[in-house]
């Protein structure tokens, strides 16, 4: 049983001009996240993905369509119920959304006040949240004090500080540079890991995707084009959008333009083998190249790790007679995807 | 020099009758104001108890009597105070008249430093299932602390301005004070006393209320 579905969920607004027709943020969307799931909602601004998260937690109401939370339908929820239900859901932001006026430990003690914990209580819970993300030390800080990473991680602990089993991440990493951005997705990581926390977490960079989650939703036009295992949208997506995030990332075939200037510097001919999930395939591929008397060289691509399985795209420029080359291109054929190039 | 010196108690009455006026009109003005800003924010479209009506009704009023001058105000709310605080005249009339056209100014202030407030910790307080009221009250507020300070400075230094008319209604004050004793008695020395001491309360009250902000805003 999924801990949050969605099923042929739509949130439209009213039109901005008198008359005009609704505007679509979120156009007939239906998703399963099973707990435990880290899962990525990838899509450029505007596609709706800001919106779908904020559903889930009922911060803006949903216009048709039902979402279930732990079994529990949302969608027809009064307000005061919802705020039991909220209770139960993490968020963090991209702009972190810290109380100014409140030091650290009364940033991360709020959500315990109005869930009702005693004194005694949220004060135990709140040094035990101020060690797990590192910040001990800053309790007393105002957030103005401390830097973007910290932030993120004082927004981290508050979302925390309930216990809730699910996590919104809403571009929480987009406001910060890359090294901070991986030492806030280690501590997702942790979060999902050693507390059991299923995490949504919405973003445009393709890599953050790749980086922690294990499902991934591709979103354009409000819609979801493509969903399914990391692995499998990024060895093989089904779709022109998705292949463009996925190319942000993974160096695929080459474009006809970089084929051009392949062609432009490299002699002989120029094949790309795609190899999915196999290291074994790759040195059979090499072995046979080798065997066969032909000389050839590396000239584009590389290969990736997603969840601790390889994929690639290796474009390889090759040099022989044109009968030997395509003997071998026809038995490397059987184990790897080749494409001719130039 | 002499004359200042054979007013020194009627000087220093009207000092305390200023300060009692402007005590009163920033206690029962600043809470109305404060409850009409709150209103005024929590019931504007999109926010956190948006209601239509309820906003129009307030904004339309605020604006109905705010334009009125002060001057005009104060001899227009005669009735209205007579029937609620039992006199139309004197400082407690004054008190009632200033309360009420402050706390109009008052409510725009507070509306406007409120709403400088980021959406996004708002809504940081809702996802974590705080109510409109809770969060008005221990996130928005708080939030606005400072630049609230700074705005009932502001309007602290307007009430000071407007008491100085209290003598229409028999009222005193340091204006009255000025009018009477300096003004038509041709003293411009009495007249500069008052002066002085306003600038001096106005001076104190700046200087407290920028304190007062910069400690809560810790900058």
């Amino acid at each position: 049983m999924a801990l949050v579905s969605l099923t042929d969920v739509t949130k439209s607004y009213p039109s901005p001009e008198k008359g005009g027709a609704p505007i679509v943020a979120v156009d007939s969307v239906s998703l399963e996240i099973e707990a435990g799931d880290v899962y990525g909602i990838i899509g450029y601004s505007g596609a709706g993905k800001s919106t779908l998260v904020r559903l889930i937690n009922a911060l803006e109401p949903t216009t048709s369509g039902t979402i279930e939370v732990g079994g529990r339908e949302i969608t027809a929820m009064p307000e005061r119920e919802l705020r039991g239900i909220r209770l139960e859901i993490g968020m963090i932001f991209q702009q972190f959304n810290l109380f100014n006026s409140k030091t650290v430990r009364a940033n991360i003690a709020y959500p315990l006040q109005v869930a009702g914990a005693s004194k005694a209580e949220i004060t135990a819970r709140v040094d035990e949240l101020l060690a797990f993300v590192g910040l001990a030390d800053k309790a007393r800080s105002y957030p103005d004090q401390l830097s973007g990473g910290q932030k993120q991680r004082v927004g981290i602990a508050r979302a925390l500080a309930t216990s809730p089993r699910l996590l919104l991440a809403d571009e929480a990493t987009s406001a910060l540079d890359p090294e901070t951005t991986q030492e806030v997705l280690e501590l997702l990581k942790r979060v999902n890991r050693e507390f059991g926390v299923t995490i949504v977490i919405i973003t445009h960079e393709m890599d953050v995707i790749q980086s922690i989650a294990t499902k991934v939703a591709v979103m354009d036009g409000g819609r979801v084009i493509e969903s399914g295992d990391v692995f499998d949208v990024f060895s093989s997506p089904k779709n022109a959008s998705s292949a463009r995030f996925v190319s942000t990332v993974v160096k695929g075939i080459p474009s006809p333009a970089e084929a051009v200037v392949l062609r432009e510097r490299h002699a002989g001919r120029i094949v790309t083998i795609s190899f999915r999930d196999g290291d074994a395939s790759q040195a059979a591929v090499f072995l046979d190249l080798a065997n066969a008397g032909l000389e050839f060289e590396l000239v584009y691509g590389g290969i990736n790790d997603i969840q601790g399985r390889a994929f690639g795209h290796l474009t390889l420029a090759i040099r022989g007679a044109d009968a030997a080359v395509d003997a071998v291109l026809a038995k490397i054929g059987d184990r790897a995807e080749v494409t001719e190039v130039a | 020099m002499d004359r200042l010196f054979e007013l020194g108690p009627e000087f220093w009455e009207a000092a305390f009758e200023t300060l009692y006026m402007v005590a009163l009109t920033l206690l029962f003005g600043g809470l109305a104001g404060l409850l009409l800003g709150m209103v005024l924010y929590t019931t504007r479209p999109g926010s956190l108890l948006s209601n239509k009506p309820v906003f129009t009704i307030v904004n339309v009023v605020i604006n109905f009597f705010r334009p009125i001058p002060f001057i005009i105000f104060i001899a227009a709310v005669q009735p209205l105070s007579r029937l609620v605080i039992g006199t139309g005249i004197g400082n407690d009339a004054l008190v009632f008249a200033l309360s009420i056209a402050a706390s109009f100014a008052i409510a725009r202030i507070v509306e406007q430093n409120l709403l400088t407030v980021s959406p996004g910790v708002v809504e940081a307080a809702r996802s974590m299932g705080a109510g409109p009221i809770r969060i008005l009250r221990t996130v928005v507020l708080p939030e606005a602390l400072g630049p609230l300070i700074l705005g009932y400075t502001f309007v602290l230094v307007a009430i000071v301005d407007m008491t100085a008319v209290a003598g229409l209604i028999g009222g005193g004050g340091l204006g009255n004070f000025a009018v009477v004793y300096g003004y038509r008695q041709y003293q411009p020395l009495i007249t500069w006393a008052a002066v002085i001491l306003i600038i001096v309360f106005v001076q104190l009250a700046q200087f407290f209320g920028n304190w007062l902000a910069r400690k809560v805003m810790r900058r």
